[in-house]
């Protein structure tokens, strides 16, 4: 299989603010979006000649129409792409696919969503059938807390050290939902949502969209970042159960959807040794359990030392592996269906040595991490210059 | 020959003192406590907790029918027995049917089934009783009922004897319920004692009595309903009964339960009983109704199963009066409703209700809900159904401060479970100190109302820990 390492450019990327955008629409924050990848790109919408918009909510948007409507770039082909959190960068593989097989130049990949537009304090619920009722978000990602504490001994105080880490990070970034750092007391005092799980636990809730320019290297080179496109090496989506908790021996303590994608991805990039290999990582850290777990699952450490790495130091933007550099789906926010496009945005501009935060020092391989449902659906990306 | 082949008596968990009623509104109080079912438990919930104690150790498809008592059905219009039905999985040959309007209609529908029984269109029929009857805030009604259930299985053999039925028809006010009321209505209170309850009991009795020519001395028992113990001290004597002869009616630790008061008292008898043992039987209503159940030999003990006593001592206090009005729901409150569908709820009413999960015939996976595709093996359409336990462990839980949940019901426990024997489950707890909640505690599994989505009520397992475990 030909895969599409090497085959696929990143040309522009744009990333509105994330936050409570209430005076915004999903048409204001994708235009946003989209004409700042455009113009980073030095390309027109004209330019465009299809696009996959990443949405998860019917509310956000419904059809192709949620992209063309709003640029008015009518009767371009357009599709509204729905897999869960992972909608975004799912936008981005049929980009990809679109661009390497030849049928499109270019091409944008985008996602937008307008939480606070739904006027519910976290996410909708729709929880109608009597087996399936109540089953939130937050509450599906405590079950592996719980069972985390269980057998590895880790703690309320584990599960803040990422908390703080992101915040310190997004503190740093001005399109960053949250500019304010936390303390480890601060996530000990919060709130309870889903125990163990607190406020601080818990990713920010917000409105926002991303965008990026996709085409094949040969045709960024002749484009304005022709001297730093970045390339992808792989990319990789795997969907596994809708319904861990019934799920006859799930243990819980990591995502199969997540290592299955891994493995894809690594094997397409030629990764032996992830943790020494990739530079640094956005991973989804819709909960801070969820990036203890993801840590694991991506191969960055041994699972139950993952917590202990954090600790550590380790993930830090000066560690081994920095994580989320940006402040991550805790503290930049999480619009669902723009966050996978939002974290390639920000690995592409950490391989270009142009953060708009934190800069990580010298990174040659950026990966990105995007995990939707109950951890059902999982799609990585790595990125990195050309050879 | 018609017999009591089993039975068996269900107690809502949580309890409420009189004291605290009495002061939450600074009216006189009662001394004791009553029973209060939670804000997920109604007569439908409760009577298939007393079905399931009933028939622990009885195969279900030998029953022929079910009769349903209550003066608080759940549905005005829709049968409640044929929900009792589907949650004990029981055939669906079988007759259902509701008996309702009076408290006395616990043993209307033990006639009933007697005369079912007798007759010979059934073998045996299961009557389950369960109320939880509406008392007007601020009076002393609040502090009087009590919430539960118990069941009986009639067939033509059994350890008990029923027989010599006795009825009296009275048209007294008291109590009643227009369909345009929200609570129970009384009556002159002594007016009723005396041209109602005494002159129906007691006429019923010694009919009864005088029928099976049986003396005072030649019973061992008197299970007499009775909402006001003083009345019910009177009975007795006037029936010639001493103190130790009469069986507790309950009032003091769960309060008046109405319709299955009657069943309930007789099931606490029979736990207590011996073998020659007679017990006069008379259960007030409308009239009144009385029957002798003789006890032939002692019930075989069933392992697991439950007697009265278990469910009086696994209790748990409510702090206040506050939790009972929320309970109540008493309070007009903008709630959120969650979408349902009765063509899933029925589509699905197996799995849902009967609790069905399924086997693959490949790899021996046991799973919920039914698939099509085994979700170990991948082999389609090699599933047989089987019928889950009604029990489990914790594997991982959490407790969920978000979505659901009321007052005391807050955090909402929710737990994935390990099936006893394999397989996942996921379900609420209730009935439960959330703070209790620990991976590997044994829970067991409790019909409940969950919600009232597309305004039909929506019933489903929850978890709560092991009572008497």
């Amino acid at each position: 299989m030909p895969g599409i390492k090497d085959r696929v450019a990143i040309a522009g990327v744009g990333c509105t603010k994330f936050g409570e955008i209430w005076e915004k629409d999903q048409e204001d924050l994708l235009v946003e979006a989209v004409y700042e990848a455009l113009d980073d790109a030095g390309i027109t919408p004209q330019d465009i000649e299809a696009a996959w918009v990443g949405v998860m909510y019917s509310f956000t948007g419904m059809s192709g129409g949620t992209f063309v409507e709003p640029m008015k770039l009518f009767g371009k082909p357009v599709t509204r792409v729905e897999n869960f959190c992972a909608s975004g960068m799912d936008a981005f593989r049929n980009a990809s696919y679109a661009v390497a097989a030849g049928v499109y130049d270019i091409v944008v990949a985008c996602g937008v969503e307008k939480l606070m537009d739904e006027g519910s304090s976290g996410l909708p619920m729709e929880g109608g059938h009597p087996v399936m009722s109540g089953t939130s978000a937050p509450a599906m990602f405590a079950l592996a807390a719980s069972r985390a504490f269980h057998e590895w001994g880790w703690t309320k105080e584990d599960l803040a050290h990422v908390a703080v880490k992101n915040h310190k990070n997004g503190v740093a970034h001005p399109k960053a939902h949250f500019r304010r750092a936390i303390t480890v007391d601060d996530v000990l005092k919060a709130p309870m949502i889903a125990e163990p799980l607190g406020r601080f636990d818990c990713c920010a809730m917000s409105d926002g969209a991303a965008a990026v320019v996709v085409t094949r290297p040969e045709i960024a080179k002749t484009m304005k970042h022709k001297d730093d496109y970045v390339v992808a090496k792989a990319n990789a989506l795997a969907v596994d159960t809708l319904f861990p908790m019934w799920r006859p021996g799930f243990n819980w303590l990591g995502f199969p959807a997540t290592k299955k994608a891994a493995a894809m991805a690594y094997e397409e990039a030629g990764i032996k040794d992830p943790r020494k290999e990739i530079s640094f990582a956005e991973i989804h850290d819709c909960f801070t359990i969820t990036e203890l777990l993801n840590m694991g699952d991506l191969g960055f450490v041994d699972p139950p030392k993952a917590a202990e790495a954090v600790r550590d130091g380790m993930t830090e933007v000066e560690g081994d592996i920095p994580l989320n550099p940006s402040g991550g789906l805790k503290c930049f926010g999480h619009p669902i269906g723009a966050t996978g496009c939002r974290m390639l945005y920000e690995v592409t501009k950490q391989l270009q040595g142009r953060a708009d935060g934190m800069q990580v020092k010298n990174p040659r391989l950026g990966l990105a991490h995007n995990l939707g449902g109950p951890a059902s659906v999982c799609s990585v990306t790595i990125l990195g210059r050309p050879d | 020959m018609v017999a009591i082949a089993s039975y068996g008596a269900y107690i809502p968990t949580f309890r409420l003192s009189r004291q605290e009623m009495s002061q939450a509104w600074g009216i006189p109080g009662v001394p004791g406590e009553r029973s209060v079912a939670n804000g997920d438990e109604d007569s439908i919930t409760m009577a298939v907790a007393a079905g399931f104690e009933c028939l622990a150790g009885i195969d279900p498809a030998s029953i022929d029918g079910v009769y349903f008592a209550s003066t608080t059905p759940p549905y005005t219009e829709k049968q409640c027995a044929s929900v009792v039905a589907g949650a004990l999985d029981l055939r669906k040959d079988i007759f259902t049917a509701d008996f309702t309007d009076s408290i006395r209609s616990a043993t209307v529908a033990i006639r009933a089934a007697y005369d079912a029984i007798e007759s010979g269109s059934a073998k045996s029929v299961l009557v389950v009783a369960a109320d939880n009857r509406p008392a007007e805030p601020e009076t002393m009604w609040e502090q009087l009922l009590g919430d539960g259930a118990a069941a009986f299985l009639l067939s033509k053999e059994g350890p008990a004897t029923v027989r010599g039925f006795q009825s009296v028809t009275s048209d007294v006010i008291g109590p009643w319920r227009r369909s345009v009321d929200h609570y129970v209505r009384a009556f002159e209170p002594k007016l009723e004692t005396q041209y109602g309850y005494m002159a129906s009991m007691v006429a019923a009795a010694k009919a009864l009595a005088e029928k099976e020519s049986l003396g005072p001395k030649d019973i061992s028992k008197g299970v007499f309903s009775a909402g006001d113990p003083r009345a019910h001290a009177v009975l007795g004597r006037q029936l010639g009964l001493e103190m130790p002869q009469l069986q507790d009616t309950g009032f003091l630790l769960l309060g008046n339960t109405g319709t299955p008061q009657v069943l309930m008292m007789l099931a606490a008898a029979l736990d207590a009983a011996k073998a020659g043992d007679k017990i006069l039987v008379a259960n007030y209503g409308d009239g009144a109704d009385a029957l002798l159940v003789e006890v032939n030999d002692a019930f075989p003990a069933v392992p697991g199963k439950r007697p009265l006593q278990t469910y009086l001592m696994t209790k748990r206090m409510l702090p206040n009066y506050n939790a009972y009005a929320s309970f109540r729901k008493l309070m007009d409150r903008d709630r959120f409703v969650p979408k349902s569908s009765p063509v899933t709820y029925w589509r699905d009413s197996k799995m849902e209700l009967a609790l069905y999960g399924a086997r693959c015939r490949k790899c021996g996976t046991v799973q919920y809900p039914l698939p099509r595709v085994c979700v170990e093996c991948g082999t389609k359409d090699e599933l047989d159904e089987i019928k889950l336990p009604r029990k489990g462990t914790v594997f991982t839980f959490t407790l969920d401060h978000l979505v659901g949940g009321e007052y005391l019901s807050t955090p909402v426990p929710r737990i994935v479970i390990e099936l006893e024997g394999g397989g996942r489950i996921f379900m609420q707890m209730t009935d439960c100190d959330p703070k209790e909640v620990s991976i590997g505690m044994p829970v067991e599994f409790t019909l409940r109302r969950l919600h009232e989505g597309a305004e039909f009520h929506n019933y489903y397992w929850k978890c709560q820990p092991v009572r008497g475990g």
